[in-house]
């Protein structure tokens, strides 16, 4: 399987996953966010650029599974995805504690971002209810189901070996 | 490619929250949904089992906390049922009280002073209660104090809004009494153990058998007379018997009154009106 077919079934696996399952298991009033962590395990893998077109597809996706504004979700996953991404690819390549930072910064800049936008559009959210009680139970819901997801993804997304990253810098001008 | 993304993204966002529910993008948008849909279902049911078991396990937790709340409810009644029980008791220990001064067993030239008892016996070597009655009540030193079931002890000394009783069982009590089927007289004490009375000073030549009840006898002699009134029970006589070497008969009598756990009992007093506290 070609890594942009078994990204596409990982995203989109997960998106049904999460729309249909994850999103009605409420603990302590979060949920667990299982869209985003293959899309972390996807970016601290892959990059930032399939991060973020991961987040984008699986986000756009969500949003007609789901009917909500469309590009909403698209638009907070694919800066999720290009984050990780970064991420991956700098400080924390190698990092045995990268998916769990990820986890933790990536979560918690989503719950910002979703608020700020839906607010910016005019839909009534409580803060106290999105920022505080449902955030922190869905980062401990996602540092939960964290190990799980990304084992699943390395067993799906080979990681890259030493030899086969790029080698080279190429000077321009 | 991130600021495309980011572009496209907010151009769907833009046109979704402008656009109506009949917009080409609205329309897209629910039949891409509706395409994926059948999908969407298959794929619901697959889960199902796992969301009914998560739901069952959640069903577990949130059944823990309602055998908590039942069990804190169950303490409530419990208590509420105890209270009731209690009340009912009193009730019908206030009742036997009522039927006893309204009987003719009630001593005619006295009336009474009801009253809860405060204090119970506090140890073998104190049998005396303490009544939230005394003398701004009529209640007088030596005065009689009964239940329904016959004769308490005397009141042995008086406050103003107390009074210390010192029981029958008590060591130091002493009370003149006859057998009612015969007229045998004797007194009554403290016998050798716990709560046992005996009738002692009974001669020989008087016939008193076993269930014969004990009154107390009530004499009078000259400007003498007994503390208490004649004809209050004290107790029933459960082993006589008549050696040759004892100069009187040896009378183990039982009282109907529980020392160990009085209520409410009733201090007689010579001619005035009832009061109860």
């Amino acid at each position: 399987m070609s890594d942009v077919a078994a990204i596409g079934f990982l995203v989109f696996v997960a998106t049904l996953l999460q729309a249909t399952l994850f999103a009605s298991l409420d603990v302590l009033g979060g949920t667990p966010d299982v869209l985003l962590l293959v899309l972390i395990g996807v970016a601290l893998l892959r990059g930032s650029v399939q991060g973020a077109v991961a987040g984008f597809g699986g986000g756009l996706l969500l949003d007609v599974l789901t009917l909500d504004t469309l590009g909403m979700t698209a638009l907070v996953l694919a800066l999720a995805g290009y984050g990780a991404g970064r991420y991956g690819e700098t400080t924390g390549r190698a990092r045995a504690h990268a998916p769990v930072l990820s986890v933790v910064v990536v979560t918690v800049a989503v719950a910002l971002l979703g608020f700020f936008l839906h607010f910016l559009i005019g839909e009534e959210v409580s803060a106290r209810r999105a920022l505080v009680e449902s955030l922190l139970a869905g980062l401990g819901l996602n540092l939960l189901f964290g190990g799980p997801v990304f084992a699943l993804c390395r067993a799906v997304l080979r990681p890259f070996q030493p030899g086969e990253r790029v080698t080279e810098v190429r000077l321009l001008g | 490619m991130l600021g495309l993304l980011l572009l496209l993204a907010l151009a769907l966002i833009t046109i979704s929250f402008r656009e109506s529910e009949s917009g080409p993008l609205h329309t897209a948008q629910a039949s891409v949904a509706s395409a994926l849909q059948p999908l969407t279902v298959a794929v619901e049911r697959v889960v199902r089992p796992f969301r009914d078991a998560y739901d069952w396990t959640e069903g577990l937790f949130s059944a823990r906390a309602d055998v908590a709340a039942l069990r804190a409810e169950n303490e409530e009644l419990r208590q509420l049922l105890i209270q009731n029980e209690s009340a009912l008791q009193r009730n019908v220990e206030l009742t036997r009280l009522l039927e006893y001064v309204e009987s003719p067993r009630f001593p005619s030239d006295f009336t009474f002073v009801a009253a809860s008892v405060t204090s119970q016996p506090s140890s073998a070597f104190e049998q005396a209660i303490v009544l939230p009655v005394g003398s701004n009540h009529s209640v007088e030193l030596q005065a009689p104090v009964v239940t329904g079931e016959g004769l308490v002890g005397l009141v042995t000394r008086v406050e103003p809004n107390l009074s210390r009783v010192t029981l029958l069982t008590d060591a130091a009590s002493a009370v003149s009494a006859i057998a009612l089927r015969t007229g045998a007289a004797g007194i009554v004490e403290h016998g050798q153990t716990g709560d046992s009375l005996v009738l002692s000073r009974v001669s020989k030549a008087d016939n008193v058998e076993v269930g014969d009840e004990i009154v107390t006898s009530g004499w009078r002699q000259g400007e003498l007379a007994s503390l208490y009134p004649p004809g209050i029970p004290i107790g029933r006589v459960t082993y006589a018997s008549s050696l040759d070497t004892d100069l009187y008969q040896q009378i183990q009598i039982e009282s109907d009154v529980d020392f160990s756990s009085l209520d409410s009992v009733l201090v007689l007093v010579r001619g005035e009106e009832s009061a109860s506290r």
